[in-house]
């Protein structure tokens, strides 16, 4: 349990995709102008980690990993797949992408739109590749890839809802015209990353 | 006789006169020194006898008493090091001490508080000059007024820094936490991180092997003598380290740390200004309280062997490094803590939790309020937007009802 709880922890805080590993920079700067927009992809994100990851997991630990294809037959147990691994991944993020895309058009409408492009655009973020792929790299075991998927996709979510809410206190400011709309976007996220890095170093 | 200057100056700086392009710099000079002489007109404006200016001047005169303590405190730390048979640093100061002809006894209240200003009025300097000629640039280039929330940062810097800290980097630092931090969004009231506290986390992040170590102290360090805080102590050998130290000198402020910091007297009398002139809230610094209270307790209860950092109680916590001087001046700057009264009461229970989580748990850190106030600076906002909208649906429910 405890040791959920720090891959949890560890997931959201220290190891924040958006704001440590600056993963998903594109949907991060670009769909941060107004909190509920914000609250939507952070949430989309968080689904399709949680469901991409395990998944991912799946794959790599009966299929792509040496030696795993043993299952099917002992003949098999030589062949190493990990080089299919990248294509793989982005192939079964793409699938979950357009499954919740068609659930969201169905059920929530409203939400549908506001994401518009960004939906699909989550199919390339790079926050979700990255999740799987440190995955494979730290070899988590299927439950610990549900618990990473689900606290990984929390923190950029968190990190958005911030940065969104943040940028619209921010209509008061009166930023010099040429740092306007992205640049001083940038700046902000820089400056939260030196407020993350207040949980930098610790080893749970 | 200075308003006659000022009044014989001005029509060159108004509008048509020569010197027009420094209207703003004549501004902040006449309005910091008089209040202004033009009056509201129309019926819709909310008057206030208290403004920007007066909160500003405010804020600067209730830390008054934590300038005296740091300057009294830096020469005492030193003479009491010397004392115990550190030599004295090898620098100006030093001959300054010798040239005047004074003692470096820990018993001689005019030799510390001289050895303690040639230390601390340098920094102060530095970063007044430099944040000042930031913020004259920013105003000429951009038109808008010279404002005297500097008054408040440029004070705010030094006393978060070690004695021993070079000149140098006491500029760039106030000159990231200046521009990065405040200008580039517009100057003050427009920022997202206290402007002071994103200088003290670049320097810490910038130069760490200067902001920490002997330097807290300003004289070189002798065998069995620590220049380290107690808070550098505390982490690594728990009350162990706090043993030979007695609580009510850690509260009246005489350990070594950083200038400003280590006394809670001062701050808690600062803190009775803000409070009872309402420019600090309340709620803040009561949240910070509680949430350290509740995570001491936690951490107490729960307990580590590998870890004695576990079993400082809050008492200790409250006295030791930052804690008071940030809960009163840092975080609760109007500007960037939360903006409605529950958020508040959340912000400053979480900057309160956070601070003992990060100094216990995190080995890198022995101190956690600089970077726990940053940390709910950047969630600030996201607190109030959530506040404010349980009020509207709240409202909302209450309409629908009936």
């Amino acid at each position: 349990m405890e040791h959920y709880l720090s891959i949890a922890m560890t997931a959201i805080f220290v190891e924040n995709l958006a704001l440590a590993f600056f993963l998903g920079m594109c949907s991060f700067l670009a769909v941060s102008k107004q909190v509920e927009t914000a609250i939507g992809l952070g949430f989309a994100v968080l689904v399709v980690q949680t469901i991409t990851v395990p998944l991912n997991n799946l794959i790599f630990q009966y299929l792509l990993k040496e030696g795993a294809l043993a299952w099917i037959s002992p003949a098999l147990a030589s062949y190493d797949l990990t080089f299919l691994g990248f294509l793989t991944y982005i192939g079964t993020i793409a699938a979950v992408v357009q499954v919740v895309e068609m659930t969201l058009d169905r059920h929530v409408p409203a939400l549908y739109t506001t994401l518009g492009i960004f939906l699909p655009l989550i199919a390339v973020n790079c926050a979700i590749l990255g999740g799987s792929l440190f995955m494979v790299e730290r070899s988590y075991t299927l439950a610990e890839s549900v618990v990473y998927g689900l606290s990984s996709g929390a923190g950029w979510a968190l990190a958005i809802v911030a940065l969104a809410a943040i940028r619209e206190r921010m209509r008061y400011s009166n930023v010099p015209a040429g740092l306007r709309g992205l640049g001083i976007t940038f700046i902000i996220a820089g400056l939260m990353a030196i407020g993350f890095m207040a949980f930098a170093g610790i080893q749970l | 006789m200075l308003r006659r200057l000022l009044d014989g100056v001005a029509p060159r700086f108004h509008k048509g006169g020569s010197l027009e392009r420094f209207y703003p710099l004549y501004e902040a000079v006449d309005t910091f020194l008089y209040t202004p002489g033009m009056v509201t007109e129309g019926p819709s404006h909310v008057r206030d006898a208290i403004d920007l200016k007066r909160i500003m001047s405010l804020v600067v005169v209730s830390l008054l008493g934590t300038v005296a303590m740091a300057i009294y405190n830096t020469g005492l730390q030193a003479h009491r090091a010397i004392e115990a048979g550190a030599a004295p640093r090898d620098t100006w100061q030093t001959q300054a001490m010798e040239w005047l002809g004074l003692s470096f006894a820990s018993g001689d209240l005019v030799a510390c508080l001289v050895h303690g200003a040639l230390y601390f009025v340098p920094v102060l300097l530095t970063t007044y000059t430099v944040g000042g000629l930031w913020e004259g640039l920013f105003a000429q280039v951009r038109r808008h007024e010279l404002n005297e929330g500097f008054l408040v940062t440029g004070l705010l810097i030094p006393l978060t820094l070690p004695a021993g800290i070079p000149l140098w980097q006491v500029a760039l630092g106030t000159s990231f936490g200046v521009v990065i931090g405040k200008e580039i969004f517009g100057g003050t009231g427009m920022n997202i991180l206290n402007p002071a506290l994103t200088a003290r986390a670049f320097l810490f992040f910038a130069y760490p092997a200067e902001m920490s170590g002997n330097i807290w102290v300003a004289a070189g360090v002798a065998d069995g003598v620590t220049g380290a805080t107690l808070l550098a102590g505390a982490s690594e050998q728990g009350m162990a380290a706090l043993a030979d130290v007695s609580w009510w000198d850690a509260f009246l402020g005489f350990v070594p740390g950083s200038m400003g910091e280590t006394s809670a007297l001062a701050c808690l009398l600062g803190a009775v200004l803000l409070v009872v002139t309402g420019i600090g809230s309340w709620r803040v610094m009561l949240g910070v309280a509680i949430g350290t209270v509740a995570a001491a307790a936690l951490l107490n209860g729960v307990g580590s062997v590998t870890n004695p950092y576990f079993a400082v109680p809050f008492w200790w916590h409250m006295v030791l490094g930052g804690w008071a001087f940030g809960t009163v001046y840092m975080a609760t700057d109007p500007v960037t803590a939360a903006q409605t009264d529950t958020g508040r009461w959340v912000f400053g229970a979480l900057v309160g939790v956070l601070t003992v989580l990060i100094r216990v748990i995190n080995p890198a850190y022995p101190e956690g309020m600089m970077l726990a106030i940053l940390f709910m600076n950047v969630f600030a906002p996201t607190i109030d937007f959530f506040v404010v909208r349980a009020n509207v649906e709240r409202r909302r429910r209450r309409v629908s009802l009936p």
